[in-house]
């Protein structure tokens, strides 16, 4: 299994010295992707952006988003942004697209919350029949897509058009539930071999309780859930053994650990517990 | 610190006990609407795992609990006049009334305020923590169901709640026909003189016998009547025994504030598992461990007792609701042979497999075993293992295996998708019964022809991902599958009969081929389920008024073709809005069984792109037992099952006859395989 590290897009303080000094050192460091959250009504970084900022600077890494919101985004440019990214970076997109969790998102884009799901499918579609193939570019070949989500309908989406599976994140023990979905689904649909499935966690090891806070904050959303999101977090070196050891037991293939926290001793905390 | 209780039953006393001993200064109310010795219900079960964790949490009322338990390891199953017994199954039963007793006690002795008879119209004010254990209609819970995220919905049967003075020494189900339908009767000992002893049928059934328009008395008389046998002379005991919906309660959340639920408060399982006293004193006992864990911290204990007794309780209600429709349908399995029947009731809500009641009880699968391969044999193979006959054709075992799957030790191969014609084919390097030839045996050819799902490009890359340069595509209807999917030609009657005569042709074809099976492929949204679904079938001739025609005449051409095992592939439910349900599946089943199909191969969905299908191990089983038992048919049968113990289970319950394995990648399998040549002739000496 292999281990990513989120960019810091989403929590409070990061500018673009950090951002780049974040990329570069796990770039350098024993990670195997860096991947970025979406969200649009919150004080957060674009995905995009943020990966192309980091990608030229980076040489190695696969670039992800985990995941992307397509729905809110003209599928044409959607798919333009992503294939600037993969081009501009030497081709080490990863492309997680999900529905996402928020209404308000959708309401200040001024999209339709109602019919996404169709939607979803069809930008899932255009980008893998290659629709405008020849008129927008760059190329999108070699372009790796996962789609997230827990219903069944985001299931066979992933098994019809993506290479693997993007979790949501929770306990090991929920991850593999929802490889078994993933693994269930892609024999459904006849697909060879197996989705690539990718998991995903908070860390936090330095102060935890502004790591904490944060999370608070950015799932006050989802009201109760927060607490249990926040009891969640991976704050010590321990914790993010047990974790990774689980998901890798799970059948997970990358598992990308999210900063609570915007500073680069983080990168090196997380690298030691990694390695140790 | 002041913790109000609402509600005396097992939970909240149990909670208050706990508190309590946790630290004496701790002020802890509880607040009962009933006296104290009112009862309702009769005896309750636990599992020897919940008596471990009981004896942990408090000793002093696990020994007085344990003291007056009845106890058993054995399950009756009494069914078509014979009993046959399961051991090794641990439970132990108390009188509700007795464990609430002993519970009250020890509150006293602890110092915990109690008072009875208080009506709690609002949750209280002023304390630290608010604990809803008031039940299945919580005041507490209502008072904030919108953030609790509540759903209350009935399952399973309708049913009533005895007592009985006949004293049984097993867990006991007796299973009666009547002409009105089945009756169904779960009882077990609590006490050394009493037991319970609950009635249930299907609201049909209960319709029909007429028992909406008895009182108590006259009905407790019918249900004495119609178990007199079993009842052995004794009689039942009412205690405002009256007749129910099981009301399933769940609730996104289960905390808000300084409020949180417990027990049926918060969730409810299905009585026919037995499990509803077993959670409500485990979640006492995580709620207790968090808050001491969390040093009283209310808001950080409540999201960890949350977070530990959720998924734990949602597998148990998940149980429980398979194990509800169970019983809700298990008229339809009267004819199973009752050591089946027997397994099929233990293995319903899939928490005991073959391999576990192999540990808990070897003789009795030892038993089934013995019956499966239809031998006296005392050492028998399991069901996998056990051949299966289908007309002329012998099968091995009950393994199936997929064509990209080492077909070695398999008692059947699947062929894959192969197209009865080029135009049939969904992508371009799709076999079609002229280029395709048999890898093993015995094999299924799955004879095909895509329809709308046609002229793709290959599966490595994606599923109805059109080709740039396809080829024309026919369907029922003129209707594309998926977005930038192609439009079809709706298929006129010459083009009918064109496509029947390929399917015959293909049969006779097949039988040159020396195939063992023959799938007719009616599932997925190819072109032949297309004509089934009024999803994808909107024809105004008379292949729309009968969707099953043209499938039918394609059935019969290849019957009389083909005298070797006919197999169908079928779509029992679209999975979707306005399209065929499980009963509309079985009723299809039924036709194709009357025309000469041998077994059906049942799957789901995929007859629209945007369906809602739910994926998990053994998705497609439930499905497979549906179309067995109403349809009368063979099956095969997936949906992701990964162990042997899996078609053991499904096989030896009758929920399937033959079962497609997805075996997962073993590093033990890579470990033991022989080295490479290359690494032996690099070690030899030279």
């Amino acid at each position: 299994m292999n281990v990513g590290v989120g960019l810091p897009t989403t929590t409070p303080g990061t500018d673009g010295t950090l951002l780049l000094e974040w990329a570069r050192r796990a770039d350098a460091g024993p990670f195997s992707s860096l991947a970025a959250l979406d969200r649009v009504v919150y004080d957060s970084l674009e995905p995009f952006t943020a990966l192309a900022a980091a990608g030229a600077v980076t040489a190695r890494v696969r670039l992800a988003t985990m995941i992307a919101i397509g729905p809110l985004r003209a599928t044409a440019l959607l798919v333009k942004q992503a294939a600037s990214v993969h081009a501009l970076s030497g081709r080490r997109l990863t492309l997680g697209l999900g529905i996402g969790a928020r209404l308000e998102d959708y309401e200040v884009a001024g999209v339709e919350h109602r019919g996404r799901g169709r939607r979803f499918s069809e930008q899932l579609a255009y980008l893998r029949v290659g629709v405008d193939e020849d008129r927008v570019g760059p190329a999108r070949d070699g372009i790796e897509l996962l789609v997230g989500g827990a219903s069944g309908p985001a299931f066979a989406r992933m098994a019809r058009y993506a290479d693997g599976y993007a979790h949501g994140g929770g306990p090991p023990r929920a991850f593999a539930g929802a490889a078994a979905r993933a693994n269930a689904a892609w024999r459904d649909l006849g697909r060879p071999g197996r989705p690539r499935l990718w998991g995903q966690g908070y860390f936090g090891l330095g102060d935890v309780e502004r790591g904490n806070g944060y999370l608070r904050d950015y799932y006050a959303f989802t009201g109760p859930f927060a607490e249990r999101i926040v009891a969640a977090n991976l704050t010590s070196a321990r914790a993010i053994k047990d974790f990774v050891r689980g998901y890798e037991e799970a059948g997970c293939d990358e598992l990308v650990l999210f900063p609570t926290v915007a500073d680069v001793a983080e990168l090196d905390r997380l690298a030691e517990a990694v390695a140790g | 610190m002041t913790v109000s209780i609402v509600g005396g039953g097992p939970a909240g006393l149990y909670l208050a006990i706990l508190l309590k001993k946790a630290d004496r200064a701790i002020d802890v109310h509880v607040r009962e609407r009933n006296s104290p010795d009112a009862t309702f219900g009769w005896g309750v079960v636990f599992s020897e795992e919940t008596l471990g964790a009981l004896r942990d949490a408090d000793h002093e009322t696990y020994l007085e609990i344990a003291d007056t338990f009845a106890r058993w390891d054995r399950v009756d199953i009494r069914f078509r006049g014979r009993v046959l017994r399961s051991r090794g199954h641990s439970f132990s039963a108390i009188a509700r009334k007795r464990l609430l007793e002993i519970l009250q006690r020890r509150c006293f002795s602890l110092g915990v305020d109690l008072a009875f008879g208080l009506e709690v119209d609002d949750p209280p004010d002023g304390a630290d923590l608010v604990v809803g254990a008031d039940g299945v209609n919580s005041v507490v819970r209502r008072v904030h169901e919108r953030e609790f995220g509540t759903s209350v919905e009935a399952e399973g049967c309708k049913y009533v709640w005895f007592g009985t003075d006949l004293v049984l020494d097993a867990f006991t189900f007796i299973f009666r026909e009547t002409e009105h339908g089945f009756f169904q009767v779960h009882a077990y000992p609590f006490d050394e003189h009493t037991s319970t002893f609950i009635v249930e049928c299907p609201e049909p059934t209960w319709r029909r016998a007429g028992l909406h328009e008895l009182t108590e008395e006259e009905s407790l008389a019918f249900c004495e009547k119609l178990f007199a046998r079993d009842l052995e002379g004794r009689e039942l005991l009412s205690n405002r025994s009256l007749w129910l919906d099981f009301l399933k309660v769940a609730n996104a959340v289960w905390h808000h504030g300084r409020s949180v639920l417990l027990g049926d408060a918060a969730h409810t399982a299905h009585f026919s598992i037995g499990s509803g006293t077993k959670l409500a004193m485990e979640d006492a006992i995580a709620l207790r461990d968090a808050l001491v864990r969390r040093s009283w911290d209310v808001e950080a204990a409540l999201v960890d007792y949350e977070m530990e007794r959720q998924p734990v309780v949602e597998r148990t209600q998940q149980a429980a609701s398979e194990s509800a429709a169970y019983f809700a349908r298990v008229a339809g399995y009267r004819e199973l042979e009752p050591i089946q029947f027997a397994f099929n009731l233990l293995t319903r809500s899939g928490r005991i497999s073959h391999a576990s009641l192999t540990v808990r009880d070897p003789a009795f699968t030892r038993a089934l075993d013995a019956w499966f391969t239809g031998t006296a044999a005392v050492v028998a193979p399991p069901p996998v293992f056990a051949p299966l006959s289908l007309r002329n054709l012998k099968l091995q075992n009950r393994a199936v295996v997929r064509p990209d799957t080492s077909p070695a030790g398999a008692g059947l191969v699947l062929s894959g998708f192969v197209a009865v014609s080029l135009e049939g084919r969904i992508t371009p390097g799709t076999p079609t019964i002229h280029n395709w030839t048999p890898a093993a045996h015995p094999v299924v050819l799955q004879l095909s022809h895509a329809g709308r799902r046609g002229a793709c490009r290959p599966r490595s890359v994606g599923v109805d991902v059109p080709l740039r340069d396809g080829w024309e595509l026919v369907s029922a209807s003129p209707l594309p599958y998926g977005p930038f999917s192609v439009v079809p030609r709706e298929l006129d009657e010459d083009g009918m009969a064109a496509l029947r005569e390929d399917f015959v042709a293909a049969a006779t074809h097949a039988a040159e081929l020396d195939v063992d099976v023959l799938e007719l492929d009616y599932a997925h949204g190819y072109l032949l389920a297309s004509f089934l679904s009024p999803l994808s079938n909107h024809r105004t001739d008379a292949y729309g008024d009968d969707r099953l025609r043209f499938p039918l005449e394609v059935l019969d051409g290849v019957r009389r073709a083909w005298d070797g095992v006919l197999a169908v592939r079928l779509s029992v439910t679209d999975w979707a809005r306005g399209g065929m349900s499980v009963n509309d599946g079985v009723a299809i089943a039924r036709a194709l069984v009357e025309h000469g199909c041998d077994l059906v191969h049942t799957v789901a969905g995929q007859t629209i792109a945007e369906d809602r299908p739910e994926y998990r191990r053994g998705f497609l089983t439930a499905l497979s037992d549906r179309v067995r038992a109403e349809a009368r048919v063979p099956t095969l049968v997936g949906g992701h099952l990964t162990t042997l113990d899996d078609v053991n289970t499904i096989v030896g319950a009758g929920r399937g006859d033959l079962c497609i394995l997805d075996l997962p990648p073993s590093d033990l399998e890579s470990e033991l395989a022989p080295a490479p040549k290359l690494v032996e002739s690099a070690v030899a000496p030279s």
